[in-house]
């Protein structure tokens, strides 16, 4: 069942991610591994966040959850969440939010459950803070392992996870974090150490359970075709940044930045002819130590000219009603 | 669960065999015949013979071994050369001394080193993190032995706080008789223990699954320990095991040091008079005991790890 909380513009949305840059200090130097994110997850729907590895997606998702690793810091710009500026939230205050109202589902199911205890105690270990007995704990255990479709439920519960599959594990997981009913669900590419078929499986009961719950959901991932099923908005990132973004629909139908469009003709899912090499997009990304002036995908921009290097787009309206980062969409770009 | 335990029982049994045997080959290539040793220098070549033959020593050395075995498997570990008593009551007297020493010695240094491991890896790299980590390389590096003399120096005979000499008699005196030794044998090993903790403790607070738990917003404590202190105690606990065999060596050094009744006094007194009975009786003893550590401390770390008591 759908539920249609259909955001308006005047909504609130859920959280609000405004000029966030986040620097990795390392002993090579500081890396810019987010800069300026701008970004709303609407309540109740899915942003889907696609990029190649390094452009900043993981951090963007950890980051949402206060789990950016040790040598990270917040250099600027905020995240609101309700009342809360998240980018500035402490310990205590993580430990508050954290399992109550932001969840989270992690990379690789084989090593994301304690591996000498079992599934049961670790559902039981989330709800310390309900002030149930023991038996109802359980009991909602064995109702959320129900909800992920795990077969024979109950019993899972004395399993320990080195018992179960991949796919099987992720649905135990998946069942963790919706059992502590978050109103943000982080994802960060939940399918990835999956194959292919579990991976499909599990979008759909993502989607299902999303609608079912009413959660928000930020979905990282680099496969488009997952994204393009689950997200009803996405963002594009490259180099730590926002390239593009908009709606799902607008995104997949109408991609205006250079790079979003050339994502997608490397997706091989959409290659219309036979074709013995699969497209990529030459060149790497840039050294995120000195962040290059003007547009950070001008090396690699097949339309790039002299004002890509001069100076660095900001994000102008699309055609489509999404947001893109290049010159090319300057409205001044079209009368001149 | 109880198919690991039976299978881990059984290599334990073949572990002794083999230790007894290699240990009965070796006490023959040391010099000095123990019917000379018994029967002293002014004994008739007849008389050396007629005991050598009543002691078995005249027959092939496999046939030796075997008659050892099935003694052992009799309860009979021989006789006392000198006076006659039986090695196993000799033994069994002297094996108290020598188990408390050792299970005290592990006890406290294992609780000190597991304590100090999980601070230092939970303050890592602040200046407590670095003087547990000398202190500990330096603790590891001094024998017992020299440990024990300091010791004895130090405490008994400059400050006068504890008794150098003996195992005491009653609760207290005990206790007071055991703090020393206990002190010299287990020192080194608080050293080896912290530094294991502090490693494999390091290492499972990258593991995800501490990342998930935070994730949830568990306490902090909770997370310390049930997802990262429950896995990194496992390769302690099988160093303990096996560290049982160097805490007995440390203990005949120790007894010696400390003139305290024990396996180790007794082994070092019957090694010097070619007392083969008792020698061999108090190692099989010792082997065994060595045995059941490392059987118990298998079967401790699968009792904690779910995925060890599956994979045999």
């Amino acid at each position: 069942m759908a539920t249609h909380a259909t955001a308006t513009a005047t909504e609130e949305p859920l959280v609000a991610v405004e000029g966030l840059s986040v620097d990795f200090d390392t002993p090579r130097g500081t890396i810019q591994a987010l800069r300026d994110i701008d970004l709303t997850v609407p309540k109740g729907k899915v942003l889907g966040i696609v990029g190649e590895s390094g452009c900043g997606k993981s951090t963007l998702a950890y980051s949402l959850i206060g789990l950016l690793a040790e040598n990270a810091r917040v250099a600027g710009g905020a995240i609101r969440m309700g009342e809360h500026d998240l980018a500035r939230l402490g310990a205590a205050g993580w430990r508050d939010l954290r399992g109550t109202r932001v969840a989270m589902i992690f990379q690789d199911p084989m090593t994301a459950l304690n591996p000498v205890t079992t599934i049961g105690q670790q559902m039981l270990d989330i709800q310390y803070r309900d002030r149930i007995s023991r038996s109802e704990k359980r009991a909602r255990a064995v109702e959320f392992l129900e909800q992920v479709q795990i077969p024979d439920a109950a019993s899972k519960l004395d399993a320990y996870p080195h018992q179960l599959s991949g796919g099987m594990r992720q649905r135990v997981c998946i069942a963790m974090a919706l059992l502590t009913q978050p109103d943000l669900l982080i994802a960060d590419e939940p399918t990835t150490a999956l194959d292919a078929t579990l991976e499909m499986q599990i979008v759909a009961l993502l989607r299902e359970l999303q609608q079912k719950f009413g959660c928000s959901v930020v979905f990282v991932s680099h496969h488009l075709g997952t994204v393009a099923e689950l997200c009803d908005d996405v963002a594009v990132m490259y180099a730590g940044e926002v390239v593009e973004r908009g709606s799902a629909r607008s995104l997949f139908h109408d991609p205006q930045h250079p790079y979003t469009q050339a994502l997608l003709d490397c997706d091989p899912a959409r290659i219309k002819i036979a074709t013995r090499t699969l497209p990529t997009i030459p060149g790497t990304l840039p050294d995120l130590r000195q962040p290059p002036r003007g547009c950070a995908f001008r090396a690699r921009c097949p339309h790039a000219w002299g004002r890509c290097e001069r100076e660095h787009p900001p994000l102008y309206p699309g055609a489509a009603g999404q947001r893109v980062r290049c010159h090319l969409s300057d409205p001044a770009e079209d009368a001149a | 669960m109880l198919f690991y335990t039976a299978q881990r029982l059984v290599l334990s049994v073949v572990i002794v065999m083999v230790a007894v045997s290699i240990l009965t080959l070796m006490l023959h290539v040391v010099p000095g015949d123990p019917a000379v040793m018994i029967l002293g220098p002014r004994a008739t070549p007849e008389l050396i013979e007629r005991t050598r033959e009543a002691m078995g020593l005249d027959r092939p050395l496999p046939v030796q071994v075997a008659m050892f075995f099935a003694n052992i498997l009799r309860g009979d570990l021989g006789q006392d050369v000198f006076t006659g008593r039986a090695v196993s009551q000799i033994v069994l007297e002297q094996l108290p001394y020598t188990m408390i020493l050792i299970s005290v010695a592990i006890l406290w240094s294992a609780a000190c080193g597991i304590a100090l491991g999980a601070y230092s890896a939970l303050r890592r790299n602040t200046w407590l993190d670095t003087l547990s980590g000398v202190v500990s390389v330096g603790t590891i590096s001094i024998p017992a032995f020299v440990m024990a003399l300091y010791s004895v120096l130090i405490f008994a005979v400059w400050l006068g706080w504890l008794p150098a000499i003996g195992a005491g008699d009653g609760f207290w005196d005990g206790i007071t008789h055991l703090i020393l030794p206990a002190f010299a044998i287990g020192v080194a090993w608080v050293g080896y223990v912290s530094r294991i903790v502090r490693a494999s403790m390091l290492e499972v607070m990258t593991q995800p699954h501490v990342r998930m738990a935070r994730a949830f917003g568990l306490p902090e404590r909770r997370i310390t320990r049930s997802h990262i202190l429950k896995i990194a105690v496992l390769p302690a606990v099988t160093l303990i095991g096996t560290g049982v065999a160097h805490l007995f060596s440390a203990a005949v050094f120790v007894e010696v040091i400390f003139a305290r009744p024990g396996i180790g006094a007794l082994l070092v007194g019957a090694v010097n008079e070619r007392n083969y009975p008792i020698v061999l009786g108090a190692v099989l003893i010792t082997t065994g005991i060595i045995v059941l550590a490392t059987l118990i401390s298998d079967l401790v770390v699968a009792l904690l790890d779910p995925r060890q008591r599956e994979e045999f």
